[in-house]
């Protein structure tokens, strides 16, 4: 049976294509229900083509304040975490120190915990100090946790870093301030930039810390959760659609001016 | 003379100059780490021991909490709820298991077999990550649907048969089941998988495959004796990172699921924001917290790869 041989050989492929089918299923049901027309308050089972929810996006009541929000805290809780981050990242890589393995262990341990876990605790803490839950609280939570994360990504630049290049360029009578903005920022830029892109995801997208610590704010995440128990708005696949198309063409500009610039070099 | 005069004191201010700047620079790493470390301290470390406190607390909300060293909370937590933590334990070890199965020829697919096609690959596998997972998970509902297609095939296949059988279904249904809990589960964190088994694969070196061939290793020895042991701290990172986050999540459990497939997190999340029983919510935390590092450190342990942390 040569078909039976064919799958035999090619085993791997078709079982990572199935798992990449079931890794984008949801976002193609998704993008399809985004021009549904739902009989009743849910948004579940097709009903008939329309162009209604793209065309007025901002048409459910408070959806869009909650989008802005969520952006709003993402850069900031991003700004926050990547500068700190970063600080965390080279001191680790570069310097020799007391309490290194303590530290190290500091920042793995956000990783290494349950969502849920940090989230109660953190709230025990907000309540205990008599906080306003609100933006700042969700904010202070989102870099707490995003933290780690840049310091993993960026770290992993810094310690492929030669620091020869710095070396050098103090050779060459550059200051250490000018060492640091033109030969290692943009070295580490790549991580950094990693680190960046992962922090926004992150807060963007998070749920149960900020559930816990929000108070009445309500972040998108939180707008969805709502929606699903009291109907979920046709224009919420919209701006999941919008999304995933605005994240894959920022992947494919990026390689673009990538390549480009590999070119170029060339 | 003045010469000789004059000359001695500027080696000394060059050397003073000199120990000053090292201390400085000895200083660098601690102001680098400090409003990063200060941070994690007070919201992350400072927080925890505010719940160890809380959980040994006794009181209600309106007369305030006192602590009074009630052990008894904890041992409560755990007869009333030691449902909702072996369940919450199984479901996320069942879709860790899942998610390495799954991911594991993806990985490899992106990192021998891709070609000129990786970067797209790849591209595939994070760009759902950016439609918020509370959205996707929503469409497993429309999926998963009763009378749905997937329902349909499962049921002329009799595989729903099967598996009702064994408790993961209903007849004729999957919503609100075991199983659609653990799909949601395996969904949501195989992105968390796959890219570290991709890292730990892509660094193995392609002529070991050819040499485990000239050697007369059949594909298959070779996967076993040659690549998956090299791609072990890939698994063991990979493993963590989805087992980890799925055993306090409650999202899936919640959306997907039904009263009977309640996991722990939802448990904390009720006590805590809705009953406001702070004390049983703060013990059932710690509960989780202990239980899941004590299994990531033996894990860790067990497959030698402690220098992974």
């Amino acid at each position: 049976m040569p078909v039976l041989r064919w799958i035999r050989r090619n085993l791997i492929v078709i079982a990572g294509l199935l798992t990449l089918a079931y890794m984008i299923l949801p976002n193609v049901v998704v993008m399809v229900f985004s021009f549904n027309k739902p009989n009743g308050r849910f948004n579940y089972s097709w009903q008939r083509f329309s162009l209604d929810a793209w065309k007025d996006p901002c048409g459910v009541a408070d959806m869009c304040g909650s989008l802005s929000l969520s952006l709003q805290i993402a850069v900031w809780a991003t700004v926050g975490a990547t500068v700190l981050g970063t600080m965390i990242s080279f001191a680790l890589v570069r310097y020799r120190f007391r309490a290194r393995g303590a530290i190290n262990s500091l920042i793995f341990l956000p990783m290494a915990m349950p969502e849920v876990v940090m989230a109660a605790s953190l709230l025990t803490l907000f309540l205990n100090m008599g906080a306003q839950l609100g933006f700042w609280t969700i904010l202070i939570a989102h870099i707490m946790f995003c933290l780690s994360f840049v310091v993993t990504a960026v770290k992993a630049r810094v310690m492929s870093m030669d620091p020869r290049l710095e070396e050098a360029a103090r050779d060459l009578y550059a200051g250490p301030v000018q060492t640091f903005l033109r030969v290692t920022l943009p070295i580490a830029a790549p991580g950094i930039a990693a680190g960046a892109l992962l922090a926004f995801a992150l807060s963007f997208d998070d749920f149960i810390i900020t559930n816990f610590n929000a108070g009445s704010t309500v972040t998108f995440p939180m707008f969805v959760w709502g929606s699903a128990q009291r109907g979920t708005p046709v224009q919420i696949n919209v701006i999941g659609t919008a999304m995933f198309i605005i994240a894959v063409m920022v992947v494919v500009v990026g390689q673009l001016i990538a390549n480009r610039r590999k070119n170029s070099a060339r | 003379m003045t010469v000789t005069k004059e000359a001695p004191p500027a080696p000394v201010t060059a050397e003073l100059k000199v120990r000053k700047a090292s201390t400085r620079k000895r200083l660098v790493p601690y102001w680098l780490l400090l409003p990063g470390i200060l941070w994690l301290l007070v919201f992350f470390a400072l927080p925890l021991v505010y719940q160890a406190s809380t959980s040994v607390q006794t009181g209600s909300l309106e007369k305030g909490f006192e602590v009074t060293w009630h052990f008894q909370t904890y041992w409560d937590a755990l007869t009333d709820y030691y449902p909702q933590f072996i369940r919450s334990l199984l479901y996320a070890g069942t879709a860790t298991i899942l998610c390495l199965l799954l991911g594991y020829p993806l990985a490899y697919l992106i990192a021998f077999k891709a070609g000129r096609w990786r970067n797209v690959v790849l591209v595939l596998v994070i760009a759902p990550f950016f439609t918020s997972f509370l959205i996707r998970t929503l469409a497993w509902k429309t999926i998963l649907a009763d009378g749905g297609a997937v329902v349909d095939v499962l049921n002329t296949l009799h595989v729903l048969d099967v598996t009702s059988w064994l408790g993961w279904t209903e007849s004729n249904r999957v919503l609100a089941t075991p199983m659609a809990v653990v799909c949601g589960l395996t969904y949501n964190f195989l992105p968390f998988m796959i890219l570290p088994l991709y890292t730990s694969l892509e660094r193995i070196d392609g002529r070991l495959h050819e040499a485990a061939g000239d050697l007369y290793a059949t594909p298959a020895t070779t996967f076993r004796k040659v690549t998956f042991p090299l791609s072990m701290p890939g698994v063991v990172s990979g493993t963590l990172l989805t087992f980890i986050p799925a055993s306090g999540d409650y999202v899936n459990a919640e959306l997907l699921g039904s009263t009977d497939t309640k996991m722990v997190g939802s448990v904390i999340q009720t006590q805590f924001l809705r009953v406001l029983d702070y004390p049983t919510a703060a013990a059932l935390s710690f509960i989780l917290m202990a239980v899941v590092l004590i299994m990531v450190t033996v894990y860790i342990r067990r497959s030698g790869t402690e220098d992974l942390v």
